[in-house]
């Protein structure tokens, strides 16, 4: 079953002087459950990829559909919905809010999700424990190591068990031993049946996926 | 997404970043502040004045004499010789009358005053025993001229506090001391209370004698130069003006009230134009305390703009996790209204106090306007809206692949 399809899409930026093309005609599938790596050098339009993958953005042309879900012609309010259920973005600069614990990084989503105050304190708790942070409930993002916070932004992704999750160059900011660990919940999680895209340009971290699409100039190479 | 989260998220926020909220507040705390301390001065200087105005009796009405029309040439009042003790016993007895309570015929002149030691110049003026309940004024020591000292032409003097300290000293109570005007030696009966007031308007610096001792003994005169009437009740003021200038027209003989040789003034004549003083005075203070209140509004649109540029990336990061236009503008809302709620309240408190050493340092009485606290209240929130909505809708606008980007 897929649970991402790719169809014809192309991105195109228009300015006044000229026109960029950072996706052509990019069609592929994924499956539920895959452990896919993006991969491709800068410039290579896998950022734009990402950006329409995580209904960040829409696609000039061409068809995406989500977990049976058609992104297309969405107002701003219907992406940040879609956002919120189907998808768990882990970023490369982590991007929790700063000066503030991890349990209410992680409590964030299900604020927009509408989740009662109950089932969010509850549910933070348990996947900041699955991410072996139980004894940093109270730290604030700035208190913990890089490698630690990346893996609040785990939890926070995880806490509204998403359709997918989309990870853009989650070790890029980190030093490599807990890149490694990251790299381990990672596979730990593609083992429990979450279905991972994980964007990168180092082969070692890419190589943790079972497959691994290569984008060069807007296409698939 | 309920409201009380969204409550508690920006009081999280606003609380992460101390100085940024404090300083955002301190604006709208000088601008309310300053709306209450000088809407509540302005206030208290008007009931000041109409306090010290109604002190000089209430309901009064004064009858003066001259003043009549001649051509474009107002004569001079006071000078004129037309009004007697007839007249004043003519309005206290006459049945077209209904309207005035208490009748006040009065002489009053500038002259010397002197005791054993020490000499003034002050006002000399002959009354009845009447004069005390027209013009409210209150005897702290001794007593007040009574019906017997007019009848029997008695030497006796009440003075005022003023001149109690200017010719026996501070703080003295020479009742039953004597003291010569004219060189005709009167004894003290009693000493007023003190009225306040400065200037022609002093209560204070003044002598009382009997009317008729006045006239014959201390003047040679045989008129008044004013009558001071009581009205049964404020509300009467204008029907008791017309019912006397009637009875005195009469009396001394015009058809035309252009032609009359005296003038009626009504209490209230002064007190309008004294409101209407003060008014316009605490209308400016006002003014002024609004532009430092439109200038803290602005202040606190600046930090939220700021703020705005400023968390460009965490408002970027919480579209991404889910977090619709509407919510994102109700955060930034919620978070300048408390701002500008927080530095209503303070500024309230502030107003209160600073109004206090004001009212202490100039000496008027201590008044809080609760209207003006409302109006400070509604205003800061209303301030929280209106300034708050250009930035809460550019950040709700912003697009998350932009703002995450933004370094």
């Amino acid at each position: 079953m897929n649970i991402i399809s790719v169809s014809h899409i192309s991105k195109i930026y228009k300015t006044e002087a000229m026109e960029t093309v950072a996706l052509n005609d990019v069609s592929f599938e994924i499956k539920k459950g895959e452990f896919v790596a993006i991969m491709g050098p800068s410039g290579s339009g896998k950022s734009t990829l990402m950006h329409i993958l995580g209904a960040l953005d829409l696609p000039s042309t061409g068809a995406y559909v989500l977990d049976g879900e058609n992104v297309e012609n969405l107002t701003d309010d219907e992406l940040a919905d879609i956002r919120n259920r189907k998808i768990g973005f882990i970023f490369q600069s982590f991007n929790l809010l700063p000066r503030t614990t991890t349990m209410k990084n992680v409590m964030l989503p299900m604020l927009y999700a509408g989740v009662p105050k109950e089932q969010r304190l509850n549910r933070a708790k348990k996947y900041l424990e699955m991410v072996g942070l139980g004894d940093r409930l109270e730290h604030t993002s700035n208190q913990i190591s890089g490698g630690q916070q990346q893996r609040v932004a785990i939890a926070r992704a995880l806490v509204l068990n998403p359709s997918i999750l989309l990870a853009d160059e989650p070790t890029g900011n980190i030093a490599s031993v807990q890149a490694e660990e990251i790299m381990a919940i990672f596979t730990k999680l593609h083992r429990q049946g979450h279905t991972i895209i994980m964007i990168t340009h180092e082969p070692d971290i890419a190589a943790h996926a079972k497959r691994i699409i290569h984008l060069k100039d807007g296409k698939i190479s | 997404m309920e409201y009380a989260e969204i409550l508690s998220e920006a009081v999280g926020t606003l609380r992460v970043n101390k100085i940024r909220t404090g300083l955002a507040v301190l604006g709208i705390v000088i601008g309310i502040g300053s709306v209450i301390a000088l809407i509540s001065l302005g206030q208290a200087t008007q009931q000041a004045v109409q306090t010290q105005i109604q002190s000089l009796g209430a309901n009064l009405l004064t009858v003066n004499p001259g003043a009549q029309r001649t051509g474009a040439v107002r004569g001079a009042g006071g000078g004129n010789t037309t009004l007697t003790n007839e007249d004043a016993a003519a309005i206290a007895s006459s049945p077209q009358i209904t309207t005035i309570k208490n009748v006040s015929p009065e002489f009053s002149r500038r002259t010397q005053v002197a005791t054993g030691k020490s000499n003034t110049n002050t006002q000399v003026i002959g009354v009845t025993s009447l004069y005390a309940d027209v013009h409210k004024t209150v005897v702290a020591t001794g007593n007040f001229i009574n019906d017997r000292d007019v009848e029997s032409m008695s030497k006796v003097a009440v003075i005022g506090p003023q001149v109690a300290t200017d010719l026996f000293g501070e703080g003295s109570t020479p009742v039953g001391q004597t003291i010569r005007i004219t060189g005709q030696t009167f004894t003290i009966i009693g000493i007023t209370q003190s009225k306040g007031g400065t200037g022609f308007l002093n209560q204070d610096d003044i002598i009382f004698v009997p009317l008729s001792t006045a006239q014959k003994q201390l003047f040679g005169v045989n008129y008044v130069s004013s009558i001071g009437l009581e009205a049964k009740s404020s509300d009467v003021m204008p029907q008791a003006q017309n019912e006397v200038g009637y009875l005195l027209l009469t009396r001394h003989k015009f058809n035309d009230p252009a032609q009359a040789d005296f003038s009626i003034f009504s209490q209230q004549d002064i007190l309008d134009t004294a409101s209407s003083t003060t008014g316009m005075f605490t209308s400016l203070l006002s003014g002024i305390a609004a532009i430092s209140l439109l200038v803290g509004g602005i202040g606190i649109m600046n930090i939220m703009l700021v703020t705005v540029t400023e968390r460009t990336r965490e408002i970027g990061l919480r579209k991404a996790l889910g977090a619709k236009k509407k919510v994102i503008i109700i955060q930034f809302l919620t978070e300048s209204i408390l701002l500008t709620f927080t530095g209503g309240v303070l500024g309230i408190i502030v107003g209160v106090i600073a109004s206090f050493i004001i009212a202490r340092a100039v000496n008027a009485p201590f008044l809080v306007s609760p209207t003006a606290i409302l109006l400070a209240f509604i205003v800061s929130a209303a301030i929280g809206i209106v300034f708050g909505w250009y930035p809460a809708h550019k950040a709700a606008s912003l697009q998350p692949i932009e703002a995450l980007r933004y370094e």
